[in-house]
């Protein structure tokens, strides 16, 4: 509906030659019910809720939201996704390669998506998004995958390795399977689930990320993970909450504290269903970016903002200039202020 | 012995009486305790939130919300126009079956803007409370108390009263020509009739579902009906004299067009509360006119008695004043489900009256010996639906 500036003062003019005239219709009765009408509601106006939203008001302004700091489940595991690298169990193999064992299991868990709202999940280990698999290029990865869902899931990984280890065989419910291939090209991929319908099983839940360093490796620098995802509650194929590691406003409820002048890098990537697009803007500051981070020779990115398809990822590289709260979200306004929202504490 | 044996006899009907509640006892404790053996687990879980009213402060939005769903509810966050926002609760997030409570918001509104508010359940279920064009919910002063008297004055008292005016002008009508008054006025009831019901089923749909709002309009109806229609069987023995009957009549059609015009200023106060309705000079004019053939309607079965100035007076306050109540009603503390239920009672006084009166139609037309539904009776009949759905053309928003 239009904003019409004649409709309030139409309104308005009709009531206060009204309000005249009713005075002298009705008698000065209706004067002292109204009073009472009056006192009765003022009562009910609770001085100390009016003050209080005041100053949430002013606090709203600024932020809108403020999601406390209270230690929740959901919290603590977005917090330690960020930095928990899964290394497998290592052996050598007998024409001296490395392998790396890891152990996945499918479950369906209740997970805290934002404070206090549960979300019925697909896991990977119990946590969304699964763990962060970590080796070294040309390493020999064994991804022993079992199946404790409800449903018929596979992993499928994103890099180069043989079709037939690509995860497209769904494992039935109470099955078995390893993944086995040699770890490249270096750089950041995505696994998930690809059995159909694919919207449902990855954004219920079932993805991560998989690193592979680069033999030579990076330099040394604090590392992070960032998987960003949405949730749809009523599924109606719209998200309602979105989230980096998932748990909405994780990194505003617990700023992520890194040193000034020291390398952060962080793994970025976007498993988001339903909307085609994130991205990633850093406050006060410019990074450098490479794109999926395989190639070596590759000329990075100079920006604050940078945006990424559906299962694409990158490598981002930051120094902080100075001390201070450096907000990052996602550029769609609509994504930060539904959850995709953090800050670096930098001392 | 006699008296012993029907003593005996009590006591067996006193058991037989209870028998079945105290079976019923042992069953409910029963089921309380092993439960009741069907499986109950949920595909998902129930959760029904209503959103009853959303109050535009200078802080904020208050919203006062009722849980009808089978289950507590806790509400875990509140999304206002696609943004996480800061709520707080009174008393509490956590809300029993049946209780309710207010969401505090302090969010920046625009005038005029639409606005939407989201309650996220802590089972992830979503209820949605629209704001259709924010504007600042009157507070409940002396100043609003007046305005809303003023609503309803127009669109009550000063029609009815001057309807009824018309009395003295129809006075002068032959015997046919009441009888075609009295038929105009059973075509406006019967128009009223329609619209009552059906804007008693649109705000019983409306209201939480627990409290089968819908189905209070049908109850409410037949048994304000029946009431009227027992009161009548009673009280028409004593009083036999015509004079008495018309007068009587004249003060149930205005108690039942009171009863209607109570609903419509609970819609009127309503939507002006919650901004949806400008009521500019144009609206406040079509009630006026719309309602000017309640008058008549009151007036027509006075047509043969000898009422006084005291008669009309009251007559328009019962017909006309209970509009200024439900504008304050609906303005400070509207509620569907009660809404509902009183646009039941207003349609069932209605039909009432409308049987009344076609008796009083069937009966002078014996007595004169002229068919009932004589072309003039057909053509009042038909006058006052049309007058009415014309007139209605101007206030339906």
């Amino acid at each position: 509906m239009a904003f019409d500036p004649n409709r309030s003062f139409s309104r308005r003019s009709i009531l206060k030659v009204g309000a005249a005239g009713i005075a002298g219709i009705l008698g000065s009765s209706l004067f002292n019910t109204s009073a009472l009408f009056g006192k009765s509601a003022h009562a009910m106006g609770k001085d100390e809720m009016h003050h209080t939203l005041k100053d949430q008001m002013k606090q709203g302004m600024s932020h809108g939201y403020d999601p406390g700091t209270d230690s929740t489940p959901g919290l603590e595991a977005a917090v330690k996704a960020l930095t928990a690298f899964d290394y497998g169990v290592v052996s050598v193999s007998a024409e001296g390669k490395t392998i790396r064992e890891y152990d996945i299991q499918a479950w369906d868990a209740e997970l805290e998506i934002a404070k206090g709202i549960k979300f019925p999940g697909w896991t990977f280990n119990g946590t969304v998004p699964g763990p962060t698999l970590r080796c070294t290029e040309g390493d020999i990865v064994r991804i022993k995958f079992g199946n404790g869902s409800a449903h018929p899931h596979s992993i499928h990984f994103h890099g180069i390795h043989p079709t037939n280890m690509d995860g497209l065989e769904p494992v039935p419910t109470g099955g078995e399977v390893v993944y086995e291939f040699e770890a490249k090209p270096a750089g950041l991929h995505p696994f998930h689930c690809h059995v159909p319908p694919l919207a449902r099983h990855i954004h219920k839940g079932l993805y991560g990320h998989f690193i592979i360093d680069p033999k030579k490796p990076r330099k040394p620098a604090k590392e992070l993970s960032m998987v960003m995802n949405g949730f749809d509650l009523d599924l109606d194929g719209e998200n309602e909450v979105y989230t980096v590691n998932g748990y909405a406003f994780a990194y505003q409820s617990r700023p992520i504290k890194v040193k000034t002048g020291e390398l952060v890098r962080i793994y970025l990537s976007n498993l988001t269903e339903f909307d085609p697009i994130n991205s990633f803007h850093l406050h006060a500051n410019f990074f450098h970016y490479y794109a999926t981070g395989a190639d070596p020779e590759a000329r990075p990115y100079y920006t604050d903002t940078i945006m990424q398809c559906q299962g694409e990822r990158g490598i981002i590289e930051v120094t902080f200039p100075a001390p201070g709260k450096y907000m990052f979200h996602a550029h769609q306004s609509e994504f930060t202020e539904l959850g995709w929202m953090g800050f670096f504490e930098v001392g | 012995m006699e008296t012993a044996h029907k003593k005996k006899n009590n006591q067996l009907l006193w058991l037989l009486g209870l028998m079945p509640l105290l079976l019923l006892a042992g069953m409910i404790a029963v089921i309380s305790t092993w439960g009741t053996g069907v499986k109950e687990e949920q595909a998902a879980p129930i959760e029904v939130l209503n959103i009853e009213r959303i109050i535009l402060t200078d802080d904020g939005f208050e919203v006062r919300i009722l849980n009808s769903g089978p289950k507590e509810v806790t509400v875990a966050q509140v999304v206002v126009d696609g943004a996480f926002w800061n709520a707080s609760y009174v008393p509490s997030a956590t809300i029993e079956r049946l209780g309710s409570s207010t969401v505090f918001i302090p969010y920046p509104w625009v005038e005029g803007d639409p606005h939407e508010i989201k309650l996220i359940t802590s089972n992830g279920l979503i209820f949605i409370g629209d704001v259709v064009a924010a504007m600042k919910t009157p507070a409940a002063d002396a100043n609003r108390f007046l305005q809303y008297s003023l609503i309803g004055f127009y669109v009550g008292v000063i029609p009815v009263g001057l309807g009824l005016l018309w009395y003295p002008f129809m006075r002068r009508f032959s015997s046919r020509g009441i009888q075609a008054v009295m038929a105009f006025t059973v075509g406006l009831l019967f128009f009223l009739v329609v619209d009552t019901i059906q804007e008693g089923l649109e705000l019983g749909a409306a209201a939480p579902g627990v409290f089968q709002g819908t189905g209070l309009v049908w109850f409410g109806a037949l048994l304000s009906f029946l009431f009227l229609l027992a009161i009548d069987q009673s009280s028409s023995k004593r009083a036999e004299k015509g004079n008495d009957n018309g007068k009587r009549v004249s003060f149930k059609i205005a108690g039942g067009i009171g009863l209607h015009n109570l609903g419509e200023g609970l819609a009127i106060g309503a939507a002006f509360a919650a901004g949806e309705a400008a009521l500019g000079t144009f609206l406040i004019v079509g009630f006026t006119l719309h309602n000017i053939t309640e008058g008549i309607g009151i007036a027509a079965p006075l047509l043969k008695a000898k009422p006084t100035i005291k008669t009309f007076l009251a007559l328009a306050v019962l017909g006309g004043g209970p509009a200024i109540i439900g504008t304050w009603i609906g303005g400070f503390v509207f509620n569907q489900t009660l809404a509902a239920l009183f646009f039941g009672i207003g349609a069932g006084a209605i039909i009432q009256v409308i049987y009344v009166i076609s008796k009083m139609v069937v009966r002078d037309a014996k007595t004169e010996g002229t068919p009932s539904v004589s072309w003039p009776n057909f053509s009042g009949l038909v006058l006052g639906v049309l007058v009415m759905y014309g007139t209605a053309l101007l206030v339906n928003f």
